[in-house]
């Protein structure tokens, strides 16, 4: 299953990484060539393999429904690129580039 | 005009219904998860996703999870697995929503419809009941050009509800949701308000000639904020799918959003790309192991649910079975009820006044039940009031009114407005006479022998009384005051 | 880092170079300040070049920072409550571990600046015992690589040679604990970032069980692998480190609610009795022979000091790496989407509205390593793509975890191999991302099987340090130190890092 340049430009559009049209070629043989390297695996019979899910067993601690919570030593708007009013603001979706204004 | 073409077709309709849960924090993290604090205010570095930071989950999410399972009559499994859906959204800090994918909390329950109605009971299958987080929220409308994105609600804890296909029109849909509704607030699982957004909707609907056994090919349509509106855009997706297939087209499958102003569904503008969400299980949790005792003692402490209340209602008070179904639509109105009829010993009399009055005062006021001024005791107390004849109906009912708005006791109110039945016959005598004077024409004819005015006549003191005349005693005096002092 | 007026007296220079005990030790008694210790450390990284423009050991140093909290220590002298086990001790961190005051840029630009606003419970451990965090350390990108050369703030170089690379990805921190600017560091492992670069650098690095050390605060790379480890000069100033940052916290569920014994306590138990698996599968034909030849030195020390030497088999080694290379970079893939550029870090506006925000934030924050596994990561997880890769490689996964656990069930207390294939290699000797891979070829197994392992300091070829690693069951920290105590004893004198220069 030979990764090729569409599949580059799909898993990066997944994980939203702009890539260089020059680039796509050179990253489909390198992740081939990494991936080349992984096709090992398929030389282990695991038929009966019972993943374990998670390591550690004896399942998940919970915590009581009460808090604080882990303080901030200061608010998102000290870290934020852009904030107003306490909101985080990001560039308008394109699907809702037509959405009205209220008044400022 | 469509209903000609629709009977040739049946609707296919399959039900997502995502519940906030009734929690004091978050799924993951210690913050609050209550609403209306200001933006970005209830966050901590888990659910702001700062680098770093671990989910560790809210044992009573956990807990209120699986009564609503059980609730649903699902299968609760001993091992339940978290896993991520990943997706970038600006609403969704880390680029994955914790949710659970292939090893559900529960599985297979079921829950009866129709029965309400007085319709067939149609058995609607749960396909499962899954744990999971909410996102943020973004406000597209506030500010010029961009999004404002509010995190207060991102991980607040949700279980998603899938039903299987087996609703057959939009009423059936209507008459599922309104079940789940009841329930889930019976359970004391969740407030489900879709007005608070603690409910949320989406609908899978398809259509198919009738006697098919194939499903068609469905849309799911998001964006519906009522159960009414789920019902019309049901409807009308069904319309819209009927049409294309009579004219020789398909139904692609996308995701319809609903323009309740314009009652009509259209495609979502959101691209679709490819939607591979890459679950996975989540690594930052071990799988959510519960003990089959634990299981089974939550199952025990599930509150009476709507079904069993019913029933008990009818044979506790004596009620009608009607009654007693308008009075359970609502686990506040029937505890509430409940209350009224053992203070006040007077059931029948307390499902009129709990039904009528109190359920419109309280729709007038727009509270909750829980903060209507007039307590279930006071209610009982006025009640006994009518029965013992201390007070008329008439005057009950502006007693009631100004216990609502004052949350005074009803004896209170009774004496401050002079509500007290008057049987005093000097005080009823003069207000007789001021009426017959005030009215020379209709007391001449009553004198003359008209006697069917003498109700028009009782009414008029009983208005100048303002209701707190003794009615019987007003009829008795009146012929007597009529003939005059001479 | 900034030349400062006040140099530490010669006895906090001296202390810096000797065992952590005494320096606490001294402290605790009043007969040293922590502020000179401060001073030692910096003056020390002065000395040794630990600039951008030589070893580039640091991310960012806070000289004012820890003078303070040095100060605050010295009022909390002779109160009620005793000082901690590491009483005025400077410590570095790697840079992807949450400090408050100092920024944690994961040795990335999407991070740059990024001051955490909350801080790692491993640090809050290593404060409340009394550590003085000078500086945060140079990685590789989020921890992926092996060399500390994908670092967005360019590469750390080795203090034992300037031409070779560190190891990485906790590089700065091994490079800081091999010039003696500190006693100890933390890093961190997901594949083996702790021991290899303890190898290359000649000092101890310890990875300890999955779940005994709380991984809140830790920039997650490959959540079901990565830990906090320790770096240190000796196994006992590593042993008191790991002790300090071990134990249950509320804030992980993955870690685990499990007793931390005493560490240091092994130093004298001695090792009659041990039984050392030698697995065969880590001593290949192809293996570098000087460090075959200094593994054989160190199990013969083993047998003299009257532990036993045993053959075994841990046969589904050879795919470590393949199933790390699937692993790591799946879970990688999801860590890292929330560098988004919505929330905090790097924002790189486009015309493409939020779309393009997302897609040229990402492009420019992050470096060709990263961009790699997060693109490979994505696509083992893709629809189509999931059974043959993730899915399958979990299954193998389970298998190497087996192997550890049939071994050790055996009878085996612990198991010897060299740390890395080779020793350190020069800058920019390895170009191709797979070789680079393979540096982790020894060390990805324990991560995979979440198993403690250690490298101890076990000889060099031609001054480059090799080290030799010890594995141990799960939760098996004692039995491990314990072999690492005897070996370490048994081959002093034979070669002690950074004895060239102190």
């Amino acid at each position: 299953m030979a990764v090729t340049r569409e599949d580059v430009v799909k898993v990066a559009k997944l994980a939203n990484i702009a890539i260089d049209e020059t680039r796509l070629d050179s990253l489909a043989l390198e992740l081939n060539a990494i991936l080349g390297h992984m096709d090992e695996l398929r030389k282990v019979d695991t038929a009966r393999v019972q993943t374990a899910e998670g390591l550690g067993s004896g399942g998940q601690r919970l915590r009581a429904d009460y808090g604080p919570p882990d303080g901030l030593a200061s608010a998102p708007a000290t870290f934020a690129p852009e904030t107003r009013d306490g909101f985080v603001l990001v560039p308008r979706l394109a699907t809702h580039e037509g959405s009205p204004e209220r008044a400022p | 005009m469509t209903a000609v073409t629709e009977r040739e077709y049946e609707m296919v309709v399959g039900l997502e219904v995502h519940v906030q849960l009734k929690t004091r924090t978050k799924a993951f993290c210690s913050c609050s998860a209550d609403f209306g604090a200001p933006p970005n205010t209830n966050v901590c570095p888990v659910c702001l996703a700062l680098p770093g930071a671990l989910p560790v989950l809210n044992h009573h999410a956990v807990e209120l999870a699986v009564r609503a399972a059980i609730a649903l009559e699902c299968k609760v499994h001993e091992t339940s697995v978290f896993a991520r859906k990943n997706y970038f959204y600006p609403d969704l800090p880390k680029g994955y929503q914790i949710s659970q994918y292939d090893k559900p909390l529960a599985e297979k329950g079921w829950l009866t419809i129709g029965e309400l109605e007085n319709k067939t009971p149609v058995r609607v299958g749960i396909t499962r009941v899954h744990m999971e987080e909410d996102a943020g929220k973004s406000v597209h409308d506030r500010y010029n050009g961009v999004t404002a994105i509010d995190l207060n609600r991102a991980g607040v804890p949700l279980i998603e509800i899938v039903s299987e296909p087996d609703m057959r029109s939009s009423a059936e849909a209507g008459a599922y949701l309104r079940l789940i509704k009841q329930i889930l607030s019976y359970a004391g699982v969740s407030d489900v308000s879709m007005e608070e957004g603690s409910l949320r909707v989406d609908a899978n609907v398809s259509a198919r000639l009738r006697g098919a056994t194939k499903l068609g090919t469905k849309t799911e349509i998001k964006n519906v904020n009522s159960f009414s509106a789920v019902e019309r855009a049901l409807d009308s997706e069904f319309t819209r799918q009927v049409a294309l297939l009579k004219s020789g087209g398909t139904v692609s499958q996308q995701t319809m959003l609903w323009d309740g102003a314009r009652g009509e569904t259209r495609p979502s503008r959101s691209k679709e790309e490819s939607h591979d969400y890459r679950y996975f299980p989540e690594p930052d949790l071990p799988p959510l192991a519960l003990d089959a005792e634990w299981i089974a003692r939550v199952g025990r402490e599930i509150p009476e649910l709507p079904d069993a209340r019913r029933k008990r209602l009818v044979d506790e008070y004596k009620i009608t079975p009607p009654d007693a179904e308008l009075l359970t639509s609502s686990a506040g109105f029937s505890e509430y009820f409940e209350a009224v009829a053992r203070a006040s010993l007077d059931p029948k009399g307390a499902v009129n006044w709990v039904m009528g009055e109190v359920s419109a005062a309280v729709n007038a006021a727009g509270v909750h039940l829980d903060e209507f001024a007039v307590r279930p005791a006071d209610l009982a107390e006025l009640l006994r009031m009518l029965r013992d004849d201390v007070v008329s109906h008439t005057a009950a009912k502006r007693i009631f009114a100004r216990m609502v708005e004052t949350g005074k006791p009803p004896v209170q109110v009774a004496a401050e407005e002079g509500l007290q039945k008057v049987d005093d016959d000097s005080a009823l005598a003069g207000w007789i006479d001021e009426v017959l004077a005030e009215n020379p024409s209709e007391a001449a004819r009553y004198r003359a022998g008209e006697t069917k005015l003498q109700g028009v006549l009782v009414g008029l003191v009983m208005k100048k009384s303002k209701g707190s005349a003794d009615p019987k005693k007003v009829n008795q005096l009146l012929p007597e005051r009529a003939r005059g002092p001479s | 880092m900034k030349a400062q007026p006040a140099r530490a007296s010669a006895a906090a220079a001296k202390l810096l170079a000797g065992p952590l005990t005494e320096c606490v030790a001294c402290i605790r008694e009043g007969a040293a300040i922590p502020a000179d210790m401060v001073s030692a450390s910096f003056d020390r990284a002065d000395e040794v070049g630990a600039g951008k423009d030589a070893l580039n050991i640091f991310i960012s140093t806070d000289r004012e920072g820890a003078t303070e909290s040095a100060k605050q220590l010295t009022a909390h002298l002779g109160r009620a409550e005793p000082l901690g086990n590491l009483a005025g001790v400077p410590v570095a961190l790697k840079d992807n571990i949450a400090t408050l005051g100092m920024p944690t840029t994961c040795g990335s630009r999407i991070l740059e600046g990024y001051v955490s606003p909350y801080e790692a419970t491993v640090v809050r451990r290593l404060r409340a015992n009394g550590a003085v965090i000078v500086g945060k350390t140079n990685m590789d990108e989020f921890a992926m690589g092996s060399s500390t050369e994908n670092s967005a703030y360019g590469p750390t170089r080795n203090p034992v040679d300037i031409r070779r690379v560190p190891g990485g990805s906790s590089g700065g921190s091994a490079a800081a604990v091999a010039a003696g600017i500190v006693r100890l560091a933390l890093g961190s492992e997901t594949g083996g970032s702790v021991r290899q670069p303890a190898s290359f650098c000649g000092v101890v690095g310890v990875k300890p069980t999955y779940g005994r050390v709380s991984r809140y605060g830790l920039v997650a790379f490959g959540s079901s692998l990565d830990q906090v480890g320790v770096l240190g000069r000796t196994v006992e100033d590593a042993s008191i480190g790991m002790e300090v940052i071990s134990g249950c916290d509320p804030l992980d569920s993955t870690s685990a609610d499990v007793p931390v014994p005493r560490y240091e306590l092994e130093k004298n138990a001695g090792l009659k009795g041990l039984v050392i698996g030698k697995p065969r599968e880590y001593f290949p034909d192809g293996l570098d022979p000087r460090i075959a030849q200094e593994c054989e030195r160190a199990l013969d020390a083993y047998r003299e000091l009257g532990a036993t030497v045993r053959d075994v088999s841990l046969p589904h080694t050879s795919y470590s790496i393949p199933v790390y290379y699937i692993i790591a970079p799946a879970e990688a893939s999801s860590n890292l989407a929330r560098f988004d550029g919505v929330r905090y870090g790097l924002r790189v506006l486009s015309e493409r509205g939020l779309n393009g925000m997302y897609e040229e934030t990402r492009a420019r924050g992050f470096g060709p390593e990263v961009t790699r596994r997060v693109l490979l990561g994505t696509y083992v997880l893709s629809a189509g793509y999931y059974d043959a890769y993730y899915k399958k490689a979990q299954a193998v996964r389970t298998l190497i975890a087996q192997d550890f656990r049939d071994v050790f069930a055996s009878g085996v207390d612990v198991l010897f191999t060299p740390t890395t294939p080779t020793p350190a290699f020069e800058l920019g000797a390895v170009k191709d991302a797979y070789e680079m891979y393979l540096s982790d070829i020894f060390t990805a197994s324990a991560n995979l099987a979440g198993v403690p392992a250690m490298s101890v300091p076990i000889g060099d070829a031609a001054g480059l340090p090799i080290g030799g690693q010890i594995i141990a069951p799960h939760f098996g920290e004692s039995v491990m130190f314990r072999a690492a105590f005897g070996l370490e004893r048994a081959l002093a004198g034979n070669f002690v890092p950074g004895e060239q220069d102190a």
